[in-house]
């Protein structure tokens, strides 16, 4: 599971995809999300970094995050390639 | 290191100047107290869901009300609308500061007594009251406000046996322009009917003719056709008195005032659009001042306002039980409040806030209630924050009709709270239990094993 290579994410919270042109707006959380997707992180690790620094336990936190996933490969941000 | 709330991660595409059926208005503003008690705290000590009521604001609104008519016209009586919320907190606090009370039934003219007001201070309308009720009516000097012919028989009837003469008015209804007209309810002004109805009255002479009454519709838009419905019953007043030399006591426009609640499909929200009391007031005075009727001899002026005058009151809490994807790929939030909780949610788009405060994120979503059922939906489009499961929001404006028209429907009421005007939190209807349930409940015999 990795972001396309080419998706843009600015500091204020936005992020551009150049293919497409579509803009977007993300929360915090949203943000580093995508910040450790960039830095092509395991499930496993961006559970530990999210619950070490939010109130979440890790069971909850990964219903959200799948959920997140499922809105980043809808809005076609996702390299699915790798998959297989 | 303390750790920071968590927000469910959301991303949300960015469509230029293309405005959505979601509307513009978002309630991003958590309501964190009411009445200076945290809601946190309310949740916490009563349960979720839970029905809160602000004393302070019924009285300020009553207040408001009262005073946009007093200062227009010299005899004011308002009438507290049963049907509306007949808590007996709610009622009592409405009779303290003057109110009298406007009932539709057997059980409601009870509870009126029950709650220690005096019999002459009943206003009995509606279609169905039965000879019990009525006998009740006259004996205490009610005032009965006449629905149609089988009625009115009935009273004089009942009259010629108990020796009094019992004190009634008739429900007139009209062409106000606005649609569709409620020519269900009395007798009608445009095609003779409420005439009809005054000349029978009168020349029977056993009934003591001291009002008229009308109730236009519910959730008036425009103070116009309360002008139009004052003008014609301040025209049939002075007829009588031209007639009979009789003069009618008192004129009762009924309910009907909005409140500033949003109705479904409405393009502006309520509070932006909505007559204020003073415009209301306005258009009633000044027909009844404005007609023949004589300045020195005017009729008390009746108001029943219901939802005008309550739904700002209330308040109904909960909690977020779950989120989801619809098959669509639009969100989805379950809540613990359903339309068994929230009647009025078929009427209105009720506004929901998060009850601690949040990112300025937010989302399109449905809020469903846990019924089980298609219908169950409180708000079907609505950009609403990214609340998680466990987190607690507040739907504000319920105070009228959910707390009588509610149903016990696969679970049992919660509590109801009144927040008083000493600050204290008191329970006015206590969380039902089964118990409530299966003592009216009866298993024949042969049904005992199974
Ligand atoms: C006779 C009568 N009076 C008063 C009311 C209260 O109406 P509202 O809550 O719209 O003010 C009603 C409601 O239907 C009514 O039928």
């Amino acid at each position: 599971m990795r972001l396309k290579k080419n998706i843009a994410v600015s500091d204020t919270g936005f992020v551009f995809n150049p293919t497409t042109g579509d803009s977007f707006s993300i929360n915090q959380v949203g943000q580093e999300i995508i910040r450790l997707l960039k830095e092509e992180k395991s499930v496993e690790e961006v559970k530990s970094n999210i619950t070490s620094v939010y109130e979440i336990d890790a069971s909850s936190f990964e219903k959200y995050y799948f959920d997140f996933l499922s809105m980043l490969r809808q809005f076609e941000l996702l390299d699915e390639e790798d998959e297989h | 290191m303390e750790k920071k709330p968590f927000e469910r991660p959301y991303i949300k595409k960015l469509q230029a100047g293309m405005p959505s059926k979601f509307g513009m208005k978002s309630q991003a503003e958590p309501i964190t107290h009411i009445d200076n008690i945290p809601v946190s705290e309310l949740l916490n000590d009563y349960g979720s869901p839970v029905y809160v009521i602000s004393e302070k604001t019924i009285r300020e609104k009553y207040k408001k009300a009262r005073h946009a008519f007093t200062t227009r016209y010299p005899k004011v009586q308002y009438a507290w609308s049963y049907k509306t919320n007949y808590l007996d907190a709610v009622c009592r606090i409405f009779h303290q500061e003057g109110s009298w009370a406007e009932v539709v039934s057997g059980f409601e003219y009870d509870k009126a007594i029950l709650n220690g007001v005096k019999g002459s201070q009943i206003i009995f309308n509606g279609p169905d009251k039965t000879d019990e009720d009525l006998k009740k009516a006259i004996e205490n000097d009610s005032l009965i406000h006449i629905d149609h012919f089988d009625e009115m028989y009935s009273i004089i009837a009942l009259s010629e046996k108990s020796g009094k003469r019992p004190k009634v008015a008739i429900r007139v209804n009209m062409d106000t322009g606005v649609y569709p007209m409620w020519d269900r309810f009395g007798f009608n002004y445009e095609n003779g009917d409420a005439w009809d109805a005054i000349n029978r009255i009168m020349i029977n002479e056993k009934l003591d003719l001291v009002g008229l009454h009308t109730h236009i519709g519910t959730y008036m838009l425009t103070s116009n056709a309360y002008k139009i419905a004052a003008g014609k019953l301040a025209d049939l007043a002075y007829g009588i008195e031209r007639k009979y030399g009789v003069s009618i006591k008192y004129i009762d426009m009924g309910g009907g005032f909005a409140s500033q609640n949003t109705l479904k499909g409405a393009y502006y929200p309520g509070s932006d659009t909505l007559p204020s009391f003073d415009e209301y007031a306005e258009a009633i005075s000044s027909a009844i001042l404005n007609s023949e009727l004589n300045p020195r001899n005017l009729p008390i002026l009746i108001l029943e306002s219901g939802r005008a005058l309550i739904d700002d009151a209330g308040y109904l809490l909960g909690t977020v039980i779950a989120n989801k994807r619809l098959s669509n790929g639009n969100r989805a939030t379950i809540v613990d409040v359903g339309v068994n909780l929230l009647f009025t949610s078929f009427w209105y788009e009720h506004e929901v806030y998060p009850a601690a405060p949040v990112s300025e994120h937010l989302e399109e979503t449905t809020i469903y209630g846990p019924l089980c059922m298609n219908i169950d939906v409180l708000r079907e489009a609505i950009a609403f924050p990214l609340l998680k499961k466990g987190d607690h929001f507040v739907i504000k404006r319920i105070g009228a009709y959910n707390m009588t028209q509610w149903m016990q429907f696969i679970t049992l009421r919660p509590n109801v709270v009144l927040i008083g005007l000493d600050g204290q939190v008191h329970i006015i209807r206590k969380q039902e239990s089964m118990d409530n349930i299966t003592e009216q409940e009866a298993v024949p015999v042969h049904l005992k094993e199974i």
